[in-house]
């Protein structure tokens, strides 16, 4: 369960108060699938930071599974999102000078796991992947769609129970989006929570929720379609 | 994926970037590096020349300066060859040992030698005898010539080593190492010299000096075939003891008032002064390295950092802590270090061994624990000019994972 309480984040800008995230409460039990929509600068972005604990709240407790994250040290939170969350980034954040097997080592090798199981779960998952041919490939030799599904592939290296994707689609083609959609589609069955930014509006559907935020609040909290026609 | 995979994928990466580190790491420790084990060699062949010829006095016409001892003879200016009598018959103590030079340079086969003439010990000791000189007065032991003993058969090769020799006929020569080996000669061999034959009693052992070039013959004879007359360009006074060569400055200035009395103090001193101003030019390279290197380390690896800021917010993101972040360029830092350190002590040795003889004629060989230090200077030089670099991408914030750089 990730729980936001009573969060704010004000930023200083230029001697003047920004307001990134206003009072923001909210509840994602595990496994769940949600979605978060808002116009530029609504503080999506920032909303998922906090839950990564990267971003420090000005007020307000963010808990996962009823741990206060920001309660825990730098390094402590490090350590939380290494065995408990994945990452998904808009550009793929790719190693560059690493092949795609080498990039999917990496949180292995974060966390503590040894070479030669490295090896086999790295390509076990880009086998997963559709990108068994390509493990000594390095970023740019891949297309845009490949490239995320490496990111992909790292982001499940750890196992982690919390998926967070800011907007894993927006440098894609529809097609390629697609894709990666039904990948998160298929996480969430395994049980995972997933909580992604995204502009796209059908993309933003396929999750069980939406939550649209504006101004730092958030303004709307529905089921998406999916949930719907489940319904 | 460990640490060094890491570490190295990137460095190659950037070949560029690394190499311009490496190579302001690279100069300035082959630089010291040349320096200091020329200065080293230097020094020894220094103390080495004071050890042997420490004793030594070397009287010499008025307006001669001179910077090295074994070639005190290889200029144009004269003495009276007298002064090896007054010097003889005097009662200063440590005279007894003298080795009067001429020098002539001839050409032998189109290449230059030295024809040295040198005056046999036992010519000048018998005219002292029968003179009555002082010679009896001075006390018995070091400084005392043993002028009733049997002349024992002798090894004519010991002149490279006692710088004086008892028997030389006037057509005998001893051959210097080189010029035996340039011109193939041996012993037994017949040599015409300025028109007349002499028989090669000796080929002498290499010492590394002047003396490896040399022709010995009897002074009288390079006199006559020089057409000089009885005159020397210098005379080497064998000293037994450094006591008594302290005495001795005094006593031959006071003997031979239009004559310079240099010791061998005086001649290295030069020498010394040279090595104390590369030793202190070692310095200031030194200083130079740790101030122009550092920076330009510093400065590549800040700039390094800048250009990672979202790779390395990335692998926080993925859960590096900031020990790890900080030991990636540590490492990194590390690396060029180590690379910097062995190929500057190579480089340096090279330089040093090739140059070092022509640049302060000396024999330069490698020392191994300049690597040691050589190592230890780069890997601190750039453990210094990373740290503050590594210690800023450590406490990067991992948001910077989620922007557009």
């Amino acid at each position: 369960m990730i729980q936001m309480e009573n969060v704010t984040k004000t930023y200083t800008l230029r001697k003047q108060q920004v307001i990134g995230l206003d009072d923001a409460t909210l509840a994602i039990p595990a496994g769940d699938f949600v979605s978060l929509v808002g116009p530029s600068g609504s503080g999506k972005s920032t909303l998922l930071l906090m839950l990564g604990g990267m971003l420090t709240p000005t007020a307000g407790r963010v808990l996962i599974d009823g741990e206060s994250l920001y309660d825990l040290p730098a390094d402590g939170r490090a350590r939380f999102r290494k065995q408990r969350i994945g990452f998904v980034f808009q550009t793929f954040n790719l190693v560059p000078y690493l092949t795609a097997l080498e990039n999917v080592r990496v949180p292995l090798y974060l966390a503590g796991v040894g070479g030669d199981d490295q090896l086999e779960r790295a390509t076990a998952l880009l086998n997963r992947m559709g990108l068994g041919q390509r493990l000594d490939h390095k970023p740019t030799e891949l297309s845009v769609g490949q490239q995320q599904r490496v990111a992909l592939a790292r982001m499940l290296a750890n196992d982690p129970a919390i998926i967070l994707a800011d907007e894993p689609t927006g440098n894609l083609d529809p097609e390629t989006g697609e894709q990666i959609i039904r990948f998160f589609e298929e996480f969430n069955a395994e049980g995972r929570t997933i909580v992604m930014v995204t502009h796209d509006p059908q993309a933003a559907e396929r999750a069980e929720r939406t939550l649209k935020l504006r101004e730092g609040r958030v303004v709307e909290d529905r089921p998406g379609k999916r949930m719907l026609q489940v319904a | 994926m460990n640490l060094r995979t890491l570490v190295l994928r990137e460095l190659f990466e950037r070949k560029t970037q690394m190499l311009t580190c490496f190579l302001a790491i690279l100069l300035g420790i082959t630089t010291v590096v040349a320096i200091k084990n020329v200065t080293h060699y230097s020094e020894k062949a220094v103390a080495v020349e004071m050890d042997a010829l420490g004793a030594n006095v070397l009287v010499l016409p008025k307006t001669v300066t001179l910077q090295d001892y074994y070639s005190a003879d290889m200029h144009d200016e004269v003495i009276p060859e007298e002064y090896v009598m007054r010097l003889t018959m005097s009662d200063i103590q440590g005279v007894d040992n003298l080795s009067p030079k001429l020098n002539v340079p001839i050409e032998l086969d189109g290449r230059n030698f030295a024809f040295t003439g040198i005056l046999p010990k036992n010519e000048f000791q018998a005219k002292a005898a029968w003179a009555g000189a002082g010679i009896f007065s001075r006390p018995i032991g070091c400084g005392a010539i043993d002028v009733a003993s049997e002349p024992e058969p002798e090894d004519k090769k010991s002149l490279v080593r006692n710088r004086v020799i008892k028997d030389l006929e006037s057509h005998e020569v001893l051959v210097g190492a080189d010029a035996a080996t340039v011109q193939d000669i041996a012993e037994g061999d017949t040599l015409t010299l300025l028109g007349e034959e002499f028989t090669v009693i000796a080929v002498l052992p290499e010492t590394g000096t002047v003396d490896d070039s040399r022709i010995f013959g009897h002074l009288h004879t390079v006199q006559r075939l020089s057409g000089k007359g009885p005159v020397v360009n210098c005379i080497e006074i064998v000293g037994c003891c450094k006591e008594i060569s302290a005495g001795l400055v005094e006593g031959v200035n006071a003997l031979l008032p239009n004559a310079k009395v240099v010791t061998v103090k005086q001649v290295v001193a030069t020498q010394q002064n040279v090595n104390r101003m590369m030793e202190r030019l070692s310095l200031i390279f030194l200083a130079i390295i740790v101030i122009v290197g550092g920076a330009s380390i510093a400065n590549y690896m800040y700039a390094n950092v800048f250009e990672r800021r979202k790779e390395i917010g990335t692998l926080m993101a993925l859960g590096a802590e900031s020990g790890l972040v900080l030991r990636i360029f540590l490492a990194k830092a590390a690396l060029l270090g180590i690379a910097g350190g062995v190929a500057g002590y190579l480089l340096g040795t090279v330089l040093a061994v090739t140059l070092g003889p022509r640049l302060a004629g000396v024999t330069v060989l490698p020392m191994p624990t300049l690597a040691l230090w050589a190592i230890g200077v780069s890997i601190g030089i750039t453990f210094l000019a990373s740290f503050f670099p590594a210690r800023r991408a450590a406490s990067l914030d991992p948001v910077a994972a989620f922007q557009e750089v």
